[in-house]
């Protein structure tokens, strides 16, 4: 007596051409798993013109058993052989009549017989799509840019048509919300740098310039980059994910059918918002910073009042406004390209999520690049 | 075998916490049957959907699926229960960012042994059976409201189940692509032997496809009536059914009533 909780089948080739499969017991998704490869193997080697299916002692079959039998039809006319399923109870051989398919649809070949020759040289073919889409983004940069300035122009000129209640909304949230952030990182900065200088300067008795370092690295670059990283991680991404939902939700388009421009409505608020608190958050980042080095060269028994001479005499003012003059344009990058991203929202799921990324991404490599060309330009102006 | 009950709630009370949304509900589904919960908006048919199907605890009471209490059931048991239940959501559902042969096919890849091709080729077999098969390779954005929908079906058909759950089918469908649902609701349940439980506001359709109707009000937090959707519509002297069903079918009944 067979088990009928489980899947069997016995291949009984015969006279003239002709096989017999008998199968029984249970086909169902978990039964029918363990004979599919077997059975379905057996039947395409011996290629027998006529295959008899005896289906009498199936006592169960689902979605899997008829997709099974399917498949022995589907093989036996690959070779072109006749197939015969005999014995399948009524109800079994309604629900083959339904679920049946002819074929399996094949999946969409990304097809063009160029593409087809190129993809052989794959890296061609990638270079050439990278480098496509990067000149189609710059153009869109380009002219975004180019949007944002002219309309940031008009309403710096013309105060009243900017929202400036939502503007303070964002500034509260990307400024106020992210002192205690930035502070600590300023803090932790100055401390590390005093900490990793001062021994080495010891040695050759020059702790007490450990100030003069601290202070002109934190003026005039890091205070500002620091700022600007945390910046594009906190608030550039937060941009792009609202305004990604938003288009994502077509609210984007209410607005633009209501006859409210986007960029006016949403993307300056931002922008002003964040040129606004960037300096501020910069300076209070410098100052914790000093904190930080100050209480390593006291601990390291310089005192206090020499370590405030040193910064006295060796930072200017211009280190100070060098430093915060980069950090408008640091603050006008983070925000525009997290809005810009999330204006570029596709559909789907994780559009969202890929324009965050890409917000923080390009945002980073945005700053980088910008302070790059600041410390050319500062070297010649001589700053 | 066509009487016995596959579903039983028994005194159950529904709701969030404090708040009683519904309660007194006894009723039962019968196998093979097409059941619907008719409902106003706010009238709580959704709550008592997530109870039956698992996602929300009656506040009491009991609830069997196929002889077991799914409200206490844990682990492989309860495991055992979600395998019996195919579930449409109203919007669809689907995994965005997946195709709709994956959408179906991942059921089977997570819970079954069976080859590529065999999962493949039950997935396509189902979409096949909602008319869908050409849209194998497409992504659910791609996809029309009323093909969203049947694809939401296929899904829940991919493990066999023996009870479909649909949430608002209907909903947000023109008439046709509805009409159609409607006659895909009838195959399935002729040819499949499955067992329907619909929650829907929607009259039209109901008419046309339910067995047998219960009706949940906002303000008796219970069921209010019961029968074939053509006793509710003529017999039934509950001021809320009549008011519900002459509302909604204005046009149709005086048209039926030539």
């Amino acid at each position: 007596m067979e088990d009928t909780d489980k899947a069997a089948f016995d291949f009984r080739p015969g006279d003239h051409g002709q096989a017999r499969l008998i199968l029984k017991g249970r086909l169902d998704r978990d039964t029918t798993a363990s004979i599919w490869r077997d059975s379905t193997q057996v039947v395409r080697q011996a290629r027998i013109p006529r295959l008899v299916v005896q289906a009498g002692e199936v006592v169960y079959c689902d979605g899997a058993g008829v997709a099974l039998l399917a498949e022995y039809k589907h093989i036996q006319r690959e070779h072109g052989g006749q197939i015969e399923i005999q014995g399948l109870r009524p109800q079994f051989e309604q629900l083959m009549a339904v679920l049946e398919i002819d074929h399996l649809v094949a999946p969409p070949k990304p097809a063009g017989t160029i593409t087809s020759f190129i993809r052989h040289a794959g890296f061609v073919l990638n270079l050439g799509q990278w480098t496509a889409g990067f000149v189609r983004s710059m153009g869109t940069e380009t002219s975004f840019t180019g949007e944002v300035f002219a309309k940031l122009l008009k309403a710096l000129t013309h105060p009243r048509g900017l929202r400036w209640k939502e503007t303070l909304i964002i500034a509260e949230k990307a400024g106020a919300n992210a002192v205690a952030i930035t502070g600590l990182l300023g803090f932790l900065i100055g401390t590390i740098l005093a900490f990793q200088t001062v021994a080495a300067m010891r040695q050759f008795g020059a702790e007490v310039f450990v100030a003069d370092l601290v202070v002109i690295v934190l003026f005039r670059e890091l205070g500002p980059l620091i700022t600007a990283v945390l910046l594009t991680s906190r608030t550039g991404s937060a941009f792009a994910a609202e305004l990604g939902t938003m288009k994502v939700n077509e609210e984007i388009d209410a607005l633009t059918t209501m006859g409210l421009d986007p960029v006016q409505f949403l993307v300056l608020p931002r922008i002003i918002a964040v040129i606004g608190v960037i300096p501020l958050l910069t300076m209070f980042n410098m100052l914790m910073g000093l904190v930080g080095c100050g209480l390593v060269m006291v601990s390291w028994d310089i005192p206090g009042a020499i370590f405030m001479d040193r910064i006295r005499y060796a930072a200017t003012l211009t280190d100070l406004f060098g430093g915060l003059a980069k950090t408008f344009v640091f603050g006008t990058l983070v925000a525009g390209i997290g809005c810009l991203r999330g204006l570029q929202t596709g559909v789907g799921p994780t559009a969202v999520g890929d324009s965050t990324t890409r917000a923080v991404v390009s945002g980073l490599i945005a700053i980088i690049v910008a302070d790059g060309v600041f410390a050319v330009v500062y070297y010649f102006l001589g700053i | 075998m066509a009487d016995e009950p596959i579903i039983e709630v028994k005194d159950l009370v529904a709701g969030y916490e404090d708040t009683v949304i519904l309660q007194d509900i006894n009723f039962e589904v019968r196998r093979g049957e097409v059941f619907a919960v008719l409902g106003g908006s706010g009238s709580g048919k959704t709550t008592l959907l997530k109870n039956m199907i698992g996602l929300q605890k009656p506040l009491r009471g009991v609830i069997l699926i196929d002889g077991t209490d799914v409200v206490a059931a844990e682990g492989e048991e309860r495991l055992r229960v979600l395998k019996k239940i195919g579930v449409a959501y109203q919007s669809g559902a689907l995994f965005g960012s997946m195709s709709v042969l994956t959408n179906v096919a991942l059921p089977l890849e997570e819970f079954t042994d069976l080859p590529r091709r065999a999962i493949d080729m039950i997935a396509q077999m189902k979409l096949k059976a909602v008319g869908l098969q050409g849209a194998a390779y497409k992504m659910p954005s791609e996809l029309s409201g009323g093909m969203r929908k049947r694809a939401a079906i296929a899904r829940a058909l991919a493990m066999d189940p023996k009870i479909l759950f649909l949430d608002e089918p209907s909903a947000g469908l023109d008439p046709i692509t509805s009409a159609q649902l409607d006659e895909l609701i009838l195959q399935l349940s002729r040819d499949l032997q499955i067992t329907f439980v619909i929650v829907t506001h929607e009259l039209p359709s109901i008419l046309t496809v339910a067995d047998r109707v219960i009706m949940v009000d906002k303000d008796a937090r219970t069921v209010i009536a019961t029968g074939t959707p053509q006793e509710l519509r003529d017999q039934s002297a509950n001021p809320v059914v009549r008011r519900f069903f002459n509302r909604q079918l204005g046009r149709d009944v005086r048209i039926d009533n030539g």
